[in-house]
């Protein structure tokens, strides 16, 4: 038996979680559809091609610029579908309230979760609640699950990842962390961040449905753009080059970062996909996220490389080529 | 066009390190900075690529997390686990090992750890929470250790007493005389700390020029300003100059923040401090004063055991500048900026956690 605690590293989205989900979940849980351990799990139900997803939300302060936790916990997880090349279809809402969390603040997030759900076009058919007494959770923890069908099939795996392929963003990176450590109040500093917090189903399947050249796509939450790379790379027998000028980040965001010692390409996301697209199709995909708003600065950061395998190479704004890394350590722990 | 775009880019870039790569020829030059802003910058944006391979960085003692020694967390956790004691930390500090547990597994275990970005943020929070001790971890240069003085300035305005500070703040002059004037120590010019100097000048470090024989020049933080740094230090030692010049002059002046110093040296007197890596060097580190003493959490600190530095761990080799991080065998394999064995792994100032983070295996020579 080992003396090893749970320390908050285990849930920062880095090496210790990495480790502790492949060597404790996975191996106890075992089921094959676990084990590409993905966004979702896709799914055969009855013939039918499905994906099923879950997550929690813990993120502190319950409201930020940008959102709230009601907001987040349905644009998680209608997320965590979509880039699987699912359409959600239904949710579940489970909470764990604290004692004493006023009504109307409960009501506000229900309503911001009931609104966003409707505006992604998603229901809600299920859920549940608990109240635990004062000091036992900090004010609200939601649990949302999720069931989207596969209409456009199989099609997106690292399978068909090869040399030349671009790398496309929504946006800029960086906003959700930055704000919600803004709104934290302990920063001393007045920060003009706003979380990109978003259902993003709606972009991603009019590019699916205008384009087949989409390969695969994550969407960058903890661990940030670094982290998603970084698993790319690793799943492909190809090597990746970002240029780091072209990744887009907010003066705001960027300030924040110098000033703390954060990388902005490290930090969590809650609206971004980054999507491998087939190089031929890159400008009219761009065409079609750039008539979102959602999309409006999407741009192309990258593109797979012959070399350099299994690695993410970054190209500095001063010209020199580094290794990316996915993040390590403890970052902001309770971001999402 | 973001206002990082002008010291960060490449047409400028290029030509400077050619620049650089003609001054200096086939010189080998060993270039120390002491700040971990530079460590890190040199990192993230891989300057040595862009440099002639005869011109090396050595990273100094200048990451204020790394140089903390392990007793001051081993009494940091004594404190901890006070009763009604709250252990206020910047958030680094709580991931360094100590003899046995971090503070981090302290707070897992139950101890009152709470983590700041800022001394006046801790000061708030005791000012909310009267009923609890809160102890302040006071570690870093003359950079932030001002920030502290006016905390500490404000909590005995507001005669909050329930905050105090666990001083392990240090000096940069004191700490660069006892490295430089050590015979193992081989450099050839050096980078100052630009943050320290806009805060105390550029003047305290002028007997690293005139009495050590040392090159120096007062850096930014941008990759420009690091490399303009290099062809300045270059020029030096070819025309055989021995000068304190500033490069950083949007921050920096010779004589530095007059009101950070005044109000510094209200709050502070000089003290003995240790180092990790360099032991302890009289007067380099700053304590509460003594008419401030209420507010002082030194004698709060009961005796701990003797502490033991990690088994392994090369930290003090790597602050001397005498290896580099990926020398110590213990680097990318049981030491990870996840699980740390040491100081340097944890801060991404630290040598050890830049070279990790931002270094492939191509530049780890
Ligand atoms: S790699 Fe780790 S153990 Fe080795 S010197 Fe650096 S911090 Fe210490």
């Amino acid at each position: 038996m080992s003396t090893e605690r749970i320390t908050l590293a285990h849930g920062a989205g880095g090496e210790s979680m990495r480790r502790l989900i492949r060597e404790l979940f996975r191996e106890a849980f075992g089921s094959p559809e676990l084990q590409p351990l993905a966004d979702a799990a896709l799914l055969e139900l009855d013939s039918r091609q499905a994906a099923f997803t879950t997550d929690s939300y813990t993120v502190k302060p319950i409201f930020f610029p940008g959102g709230n936790i009601g907001k987040l916990c349905i644009a998680g997880t209608v997320n965590d579908l979509s880039v699987m090349g699912a359409r959600p279809v239904c949710l579940s809402f489970s909470c764990i309230i604290e004692e004493g969390l006023p009504l109307a603040v409960l009501e506000q997030i229900v309503q911001s979760a009931a609104e966003e759900a409707r505006g992604a076009g998603v229901s809600i058919v299920t859920g549940d609640t608990k109240v635990v007494a004062r000091g036992e959770c900090d004010e609200i923890f939601i649990t949302t699950s999720g069931i989207g069908v596969r209409p456009f099939g199989k099609g997106l795996s690292t399978d068909g990842i090869k040399a030349g392929d671009a790398i496309l963003i929504n946006g800029f990176i960086g906003d959700h962390g930055i704000s919600v450590l803004a709104a934290r109040g302990n920063l001393s500093m007045q920060v003009k961040a706003e979380s990109d917090c978003a259902p993003l189903n709606g972009l991603i399947e009019s590019i699916l449905t205008e384009s087949a050249g989409v390969k695969w796509m994550r969407d960058a939450t903890r661990g940030g753009l670094a982290a998603v790379l970084s698993e790319l790379a690793e799943d492909t027998p190809c090597g990746i080059m970002i240029d780091e000028s072209s990744v887009p980040v907010r003066e705001s965001v960027q300030a924040v970062c110098e000033l703390l010692g954060f990388d902005p390409l490290h930090i969590a996301n809650e609206g971004k996909v980054v999507m491998v697209v087939e190089n031929a199709e890159a400008e009219k995909i761009l065409t079609v996220m750039k008539r979102d708003p959602l999309g409006a600065h999407a741009v192309c950061i990258g593109e797979v490389t012959e070399d350099s395998t299994g690695i993410v190479r970054l190209k500095t704004p001063v010209g020199t080529v580094r290794r990316l890394h996915r993040p390590a350590g403890e970052l902001l722990p309770r971001i999402c | 066009m973001n206002v990082f775009d002008q010291w960060r880019n490449a047409a400028v870039a290029k030509p400077l390190a050619e620049s650089i790569r003609s001054i200096a020829g086939e010189r080998p030059i060993r270039i120390m900075e002491v700040c971990g802003g530079h460590t890190a910058a040199i990192y993230r944006f891989a300057l040595q690529r862009m440099l002639p391979g005869t011109i090396q960085f050595l990273h100094g003692p200048g990451c204020p997390v790394c140089v903390t020694g392990t007793d001051f967390i081993d009494r940091a956790i004594a404190i901890a686990r006070a009763e009604k004691t709250t252990v206020a930390s910047f958030g680094d500090l709580i991931r360094v090992p100590g003899s046995t547990l971090s503070l981090a597994e302290a707070r897992a275990a139950g101890s009152s750890v709470e983590v700041f970005y800022s001394a006046m943020d801790a000061l708030e929070w005791a000012v909310h929470h009267p009923d609890r001790t809160v102890v302040f971890l006071a570690i870093g240069f003359e950079t932030t250790a001002c920030t502290i003085a006016a905390a500490l300035s404000e909590a005995v305005r507001r005669q909050v007493k329930n905050f105090r500070i666990l001083s392990a703040m240090k000096t940069m002059p004191g700490a660069l005389h006892a490295l430089l004037s050590d015979s193992r120590t081989n450099v050839d010019a050096l980078i100052l700390p630009g943050h320290v100097c806009s805060v105390i000048g550029s003047q305290p470090f002028e007997f690293i020029a005139h009495e050590l024989r040392i090159p120096c020049v007062v850096s930014g933080f941008e990759p420009l300003d690091i490399l303009e740094s290099v062809r300045m230090l270059s020029c030096q030692l070819v025309e055989h100059r021995c000068e304190v010049e500033i490069q950083y002059r949007r921050a920096v002046k010779p004589s530095g923040n007059v009101a950070a110093q005044q109000i510094m040296e209200q709050m502070f007197e000089p003290v003995d401090m240790t180092w990790r890596g360099l032991g302890s060097i009289p007067a380099s580190g700053l304590g509460v004063r003594r008419e401030y003493s209420a507010w002082d959490a030194a004698s709060l600190a009961g005796k701990t055991a003797p502490s033991k530095e990690p088994p392994g761990c090369r930290c003090g080799d790597v602050l001397r500048g005498s290896i580099r991080p990926e020398e110590c065998s213990l680097f990318r394999k049981a030491c990870t900026p996840d699980r740390p064995r040491g100081a340097c792994m944890v801060s991404s100032e630290g040598a050890c956690a830049a070279v990790y983070q931002f270094a492939g295996a191509e530049d780890e020579h």
